[in-house]
């Protein structure tokens, strides 16, 4: 019943057909993945079409949100609604985040030291647990990225794209359209000049630093969060293209721009993820 | 359920005429046949196609159990190999935990929360929808995992490893079916908590909602908060097993018990994740049939916060046996007995507000104090198996598995039976077979006992957990559990038989059926309940 405000002031959308598309991409990708882990070439093309019509449901489905939108379906209780519900989603991707941080902190500071102790020295007896570490099992050498070199000039970006986005937020309250796009711009060009500095940095510990994802505990723990953040910035950055695209083409207006904000809640998520892992990967390493 | 539609579909055709505004024609062209439910919008749709999977679920998961007791019912093996035995009782769990028990209590909290809150629907009735339909490609992988070479996993629903990176294909469809599971649950929780923080009617404050919305509103949270811990922690088994990563092998610098602590961070508040909103269903029946209010209600409300709160500090409690500092062991024995405190409160609270009632014990009653007697034994199970120096003996023996079945069958499934009956005469307009329903409850409580029981006998003995094969010793008590299962198993299609005789037709159930439920669905819905709950906010005293 898309018409619905006149009895009692409640939207509520028709039947969909995009949950259901959602769910088959979804299928498609997990198993082609699967197919493709157990050794078919085939799989990695299943997968792909998935993701294509993955792609496609998220286009049709948050293009109708939009569009109901900018047509003024939507009452203070529905932007209500997104409010709670991307307040909700951010903190289920902390938690993600946190699966990743405890195993940082349980190796580094209770399995790694419990490797050097009395019972493993009968196992191990040449093993010092110093972090970083790869364990006892000699993986070959490796070096670890500094602190001040590159990841700093990445702090520097992402925290300036936390000021753009805001200065980007107060033209659109202000109705000013051109430092709004500027700005928003603006913001795109640091999330993607962060990714590749990211990528720059991985082929640097890949071919000079001898730090791959196989190279133990600090390997893994390294690439999964950094990698993971990275994926997060993509995404984010991904967002802040679509909305600098609907900001061109007119969309939002003063007082009702919630998925402008959505967008800006994650950004700043991601930034304060990405001060986590500055922290405690990078800056704190002997 | 077919009824709720049809009257539905009245509801359409009376509403057009009161508000012709030009763009009714939205309104004629909801979809019919397999349409419907694949393209739902409506809460009840959805509820229903919840309520269903779980059944068909709890029915696959059971035969694999019947397959399980059948194997154990002597010494020996006689019906299936070891390799496939693991992989019964893995996906046994798995089955159970996430195909019938949480989408039964998703099904009943889409049903439940618009009309007990007093709104039209859910807050996000497209993304309701999804969250459904995502169960049923992840049980495609789970189950499917039979049938690819290797076999299903055989790791146990925990998903150890060493064990569970050693395993076939099948450790991968299992994976991501998981996070297939996880998708759908943050994205039905989120749902939850903003449809009951943003859509409640006018006055339906905080602490006038009914206990089955407090215990949702908590569950949803808990489900948020961990639900993405266990996406980390398969993600790290995915990464471990083919990209070379060494997050749970020590030769790597990584460590196999370091998998257990983030399971089990995720998996404590699982185990509550499946019994708050039993004990809301409860809280719901309890007060209806003993004609009184509620004894203790805000004291219920704490109660259920202060358990999820305890529930992410006691996770140590799992594994006890792996190897962890004594004052750890302490921490988390002392932090698990704690969390008996607040549930004791429940228990006396229900048993307090049946003192001098005038009860009444129509079907959902019985499985309501069938709940209250049995899932006090599986409690008081518990507390045995949280102290410490008595769990390093029966850590992983049947002691073990007849505790958690006690809480988990007599508990959470116990009320999702009770709940049913309390809520088909809204649902479907018609009235179940009251007679056939307290056979259901007695069938399945003396076979549960026979079944289960033993289970305690044969743990305090020593018989150890997920073994196809075991000592003489054991038989005797082995085969009552397996001549009680088989009688448990299949009484549970009488239920079916119930459900879709009441479905069908039966004796009319008035608005108000329970005379002593005083929530919105019975004060203020006709039964069946129209197709959307509430077009214009309730007035509320």
């Amino acid at each position: 019943m898309a018409n619905s405000q006149q009895s009692g002031g409640y939207y509520l959308p028709e039947p969909s057909s995009w949950p259901i598309k959602g769910s088959i991409a979804l299928f498609l990708m997990a198993s082609g993945f699967i197919w493709f882990l157990s050794g078919t070439k085939t799989g990695l093309w299943v997968m792909l079409v998935g993701l294509a019509f993955l792609v496609y449901m998220m286009v049709g489905w948050f293009g109708q949100v939009a569009g109901e939108s900018e047509s003024g379906k939507y009452n203070k209780q529905v932007d209500m609604s997104y409010r709670w519900s991307m307040s909700w989603f951010i903190f289920s991707e902390v938690m993600f985040f946190a699966a990743f941080f405890g195993a940082l902190y349980y190796a580094r500071t209770l399995s790694v030291p419990w490797l050097g102790d009395i019972d493993n020295k009968l196992l191990w007896p040449n093993y010092t647990p110093t972090w970083p570490t790869a364990g006892p099992y000699d993986a070959g050498a490796f070096k670890t990225i500094g602190a001040w070199g590159v990841p700093f000039w990445n702090t520097v970006i992402l925290l300036t794209s936390g000021l753009t986005i805001t200065l980007a937020h107060w033209a659109l309250k202000k109705n000013n359209r051109s430092q709004l796009i500027l700005w928003l711009a603006a913001t795109v060009a640091l999330g993607c000049l962060f990714l590749f500095f990211q990528a720059e940095e991985y082929i640097h510990a890949y071919k000079e630093l001898g730090l791959t994802l196989g190279k133990g505990i600090y390997g893994a723990t390294f690439f999964m969060l950094t990698g993971f953040h990275g994926f997060h910035v993509t995404i984010g950055t991904i967002m802040l293209i679509v909305i600098l695209f609907r900001c061109i083409k007119g969309h939002f207006k003063p007082h009702n721009h919630f998925a402008f904000e959505a967008v800006s809640w994650y950004w700043h998520f991601v930034d304060v993820v990405w001060i986590g892992l500055f922290i405690f990967v990078y800056a704190i390493v002997g | 359920m077919a009824q709720a539609h049809t009257h539905g579909k009245n509801e359409h055709v009376q509403g057009h005429g009161d508000h012709s505004h030009g763009h009714g024609d939205h309104h004629d062209h909801h979809p019919t046949g397999l349409m419907r439910w694949v393209k739902s919008t409506n809460h009840k749709d959805i509820g229903t196609l919840y309520l269903w999977f779980s059944f068909i679920m709890l029915l696959s998961g059971g035969a694999l159990a019947l397959i399980i007791r059948a194997e154990l019912f002597q010494p020996g093996i006689q019906v299936v190999n070891p390799e496939v035995f693991n992989g019964l009782t893995t996906m046994h769990g798995l089955i159970m935990v996430f195909g019938a028990i949480m989408p039964a209590f998703v099904g009943f909290a889409n049903w439940l929360v618009p009309m007990q809150i007093g709104a039209p629907d859910m807050a996000f009735p497209r993304m309701n929808n999804w969250s459904f339909w995502l169960l049923p490609p992840a049980a495609i992988l789970l189950v499917g995992s039979f049938f690819v070479p290797g076999g299903a996993t055989g790791s146990g629903w925990t998903l150890y490893p060493p064990l569970y990176i050693q395993n076939g294909i099948a450790a991968d469809m299992t994976i991501f079916a998981v996070h297939i599971l996880g998708a759908s649950s943050i994205m039905g929780s989120i749902n939850i908590i903003t449809t009951i923080l943003n859509m409640r009617a006018p006055g339906m404050t905080l602490m006038k909602m009914p206990l089955f919305i407090w215990t949702w509103l908590i569950t949803a949270y808990l489900l948020i908060a961990v639900m993405p811990v266990l996406a980390g922690a398969v993600t790290m088994l995915l990464t471990d097993r083919h990209f070379g990563t060494n997050f749970f092998n020590a030769a790597g610098g990584g460590d196999p018990t370091m998998f257990m602590h983030v399971f089990w961070f995720f998996g404590h508040p699982e185990v509550y994740i499946m019994i708050l909103p039993a004990f809301g269903i409860v809280s719901q029946i309890v007060p209806a049939f003993s004609r009184k209010p509620l004894f203790g209600y805000s004291s219920m409300v704490y109660a259920t916060a202060s358990i999820a709160i305890l529930s992410f500090i006691v996770w140590g409690h799992h594994m006890f046996t792996v190897g962890m500092p004594v004052t750890a062991q302490l921490f988390f024995m002392l932090a698990t007995m704690l969390i008996s405190v607040p549930t004791g409160v429940k228990v006396f609270n229900w048993v307090a507000t049946m003192w001098k009632g005038e009860l009444t014990f129509e079907t959902p009653m019985l499985w309501a104090v069938g709940f209250i007697a049995l899932f006090t034994i599986g409690g008081f199970s518990g507390l045995v198996c949280s102290m410490t120096p008595i769990d390093v003996s029966i850590h992983n023996t049947y002691y073990v598995v007849a505790h958690f079945h006690y809480v988990l069958f007599s508990g959470a499934l116990y009320s999702i039976f009770g709940g049913v009956y309390f809520w088909l005469p809204k649902f479907t307009g018609n009235m179940y077979d009251e007679k056939l329903g307290k056979w259901h409850f007695w069938l399945t409580t003396i076979s549960f006992n026979i079944t289960f029981f033993p289970q305690h006998f044969l743990g305090l003995a020593g018989m150890v957990r997920r073994y196809a094969d075991y000592p003489l010793q054991f038989a005797e008590w082995n085969m009552w559990s397996s001549i009680g299962a088989f009688i448990l198993g299949p009484s549970q299609l009488l239920f079916l038989y119930i459900v879709l005789k009441c479905i069908k037709g039966g004796q009319k159930a008035a608005q108000k059926q329970w005379e002593g439920a005083d929530s919105l669905e019975w004060t203020h819905l006709p039964s069946p309940a129209p197709y959307h709950s509430f077009e214009t906010p309730p007035v509320l005293r």
